[in-house]
């Protein structure tokens, strides 16, 4: 059964090409997907995101609980504030990467992928067991609209009291927008400036409206999935299903740094980990820069040209439209990971040749 | 809904074909639907045939890519290709923005499979099976 957002009659008005993505049937762009790409780089654009998952974390021990089933040092983020980290299994692979905003000291809301919610909801029930924690599914309680680009802050602050400067990356406040009560984050999955908007789902129209009139001036247009993936494949930023897997680790994800192995009472997963930790990690997550202008796709084979042989796979790929040129994520031995390294990848038959280069592959000027 | 030129032939693979006979025999004018491009998304980049190479009908000839995904391009028809697009490789949005005029793909001295392509109606019906 495919379900719709709060939104989905303002797409239909829009003219959106709609996907399924997640048993949700949500927009994939409303005209072109470069412009609106273009649009999040340059100007604003404005996304429907409620397919994703909200859970909140409540009680006593709301902390700890969090601490024990996520990979990440939760019960030190300040509130108000979040963090990006990871639930991960007993042997380390990654179930999905989330965002982890404390709300009050016993509050928290988990932010998962919407092809993952249900794992993630299962699986904190069943790691709540023993601590004085409520773990609630609220992902019907929330829809999620995001502003993001240069001029998002500008047109936000028409329809907020909120103090937008005050609200820095990675935090989280109480206020309302357009009239509307709602969480107003300062996150984002396109690597510009931007906003999250969780409101109850009847308050959506009217804040996804206010926001588009406000906007229209400064060039903020709809935008949807397709261009949502572009731009967080410049940003480098994982996507779960293509870069993080049950079979990949944070560390050879290259996002290590989110792992905290030396909580007290330790984690899930934490002893796979801490082996993980201490070896070399046999393929690891690089950015490729191809030449020519065929991209490679996800699941295409890296080949070392030397040897001939499969030396990895591509994860994600497709023709930057901010760069002008293919780009790819793709996990390769250890040896060939450095930048600079020369590699081929099979693309439909055709070897094409590729050098490693440094992620991100773009980055805002601040 | 899209639109589908009634004066043009079509192929399953949702390519259009525009026939027109001139001294050297027909030569036929290849693109790719408004639907198919409407599938696609923003076409940022085609690979034909060469000029003066011969393709083989229902066999790939080149691909079509756009930021979600790439297509391959089969061949309509049997034949030498005559000419290319230039436009349409420097601007592969055209075939976004004029699917059925400014972004025709290639034009091919027919040789051969003429009677498999499907008229208007019947390309009608494969869109809306799809």
């Amino acid at each position: 059964m495919t379900r719709q957002t709060a939104l989905s009659g303002i797409h239909e008005s829009l003219g959106a090409s709609f996907t399924d993505f997640a048993g949700w049937r949500m927009p994939l762009r409303y005209g072109s997907e470069l412009a609106e790409h273009h649009a999040v780089r340059n100007a604003a654009g404005l996304f429907d995101l409620s397919h994703m998952g909200e859970i909140e974390v409540v009680g006593p021990q709301a902390a700890a609980l969090l601490d024990h089933a996520l990979v990440g040092d939760i019960s030190a983020i300040a509130v108000t504030k979040a963090k990006y980290t990871m639930i991960c299994q007993e042997d380390g692979g990654i179930l999905d990467d989330l965002i982890v905003y404390r709300l009050e000291d016993d509050r928290y809301m988990v932010v998962a992928n919407a092809s993952n919610a249900e794992t993630v909801l299962t699986a904190l029930q069943e790691r709540a067991d023993g601590f004085d924690a409520e773990v609630q599914d609220r992902r019907d309680d929330w829809a999620l609209v995001a502003i993001q680009g240069p001029e998002a802050s500008a047109i936000l602050s028409e329809l907020t009291d909120a103090d937008l400067p005050a609200l820095k990356y990675y935090a989280i406040l109480e206020t309302t927008v357009a009239g509307r009560p709602a969480r107003l984050a300062r996150t984002g999955y396109t690597g510009e400036d931007g906003f999250e908007i969780f409101s109850d789902p009847a308050d959506a129209p009217a804040i996804w409206e206010a926001l588009s009139t406000a906007g229209a001036e400064r060039g903020l247009i709809p935008a949807g999935l397709a261009c949502r993936d572009s731009l967080r494949l410049e940003a480098a930023m994982p996507l779960y299903g293509n870069e993080l897997s049950t079979a990949t680790t944070p560390y050879a994800a290259g996002l290590g740094r989110v792992v905290k192995l030396d909580k007290p009472g330790g984690f899930v997963g934490r002893d796979a980990l801490a082996a993980v930790s201490e070896q070399p990690i046999a393929r690891v997550r690089v950015g490729l820069r191809p030449e020519g202008r065929r991209a490679p796709r996800h699941g295409y084979p890296v080949v070392d040209p030397a040897s001939g042989e499969t030396v990895g796979e591509v994860t994600s790929g497709a023709p930057s439209p901010t760069l002008g040129y293919p780009i790819a994520m793709a996990y390769v031995d250890q040896a060939l990971a450095e930048p600079g390294t020369r590699l081929d990848v099979d693309v439909r038959g055709t070897r094409v040749p590729a050098e490693v280069v440094a992620l991100p592959f773009y980055k805002r000027s601040r | 809904m899209t639109t589908i030129p009634a004066d043009l032939k079509y192929t399953k693979d949702h390519e259009w074909v525009r026939v027109e006979s001139g001294p050297d025999g027909d030569i036929a004018t290849v693109g790719i639907t408004q639907f198919a491009a409407e599938a696609l998304g923003d076409v940022v980049y085609v690979d034909l045939p060469e000029a003066g190479s011969t393709i083989t009908s229902g066999e790939t000839c080149g691909e079509v890519e756009s930021t979600k995904s790439v297509s391959d391009l089969y061949a309509p028809l049997t034949g030498e290709v005559t000419e290319v697009n230039a436009a349409v490789v420097d601007d592969p949005s055209l075939v976004n923005a004029e699917s059925f005029e400014g972004g025709w793909l290639f034009r091919v001295r027919v040789a051969d499979g003429l009677d498999d392509l499907l008229d208007a109606d019947g390309y009608r019906a494969v869109v809306e099976s799809a």
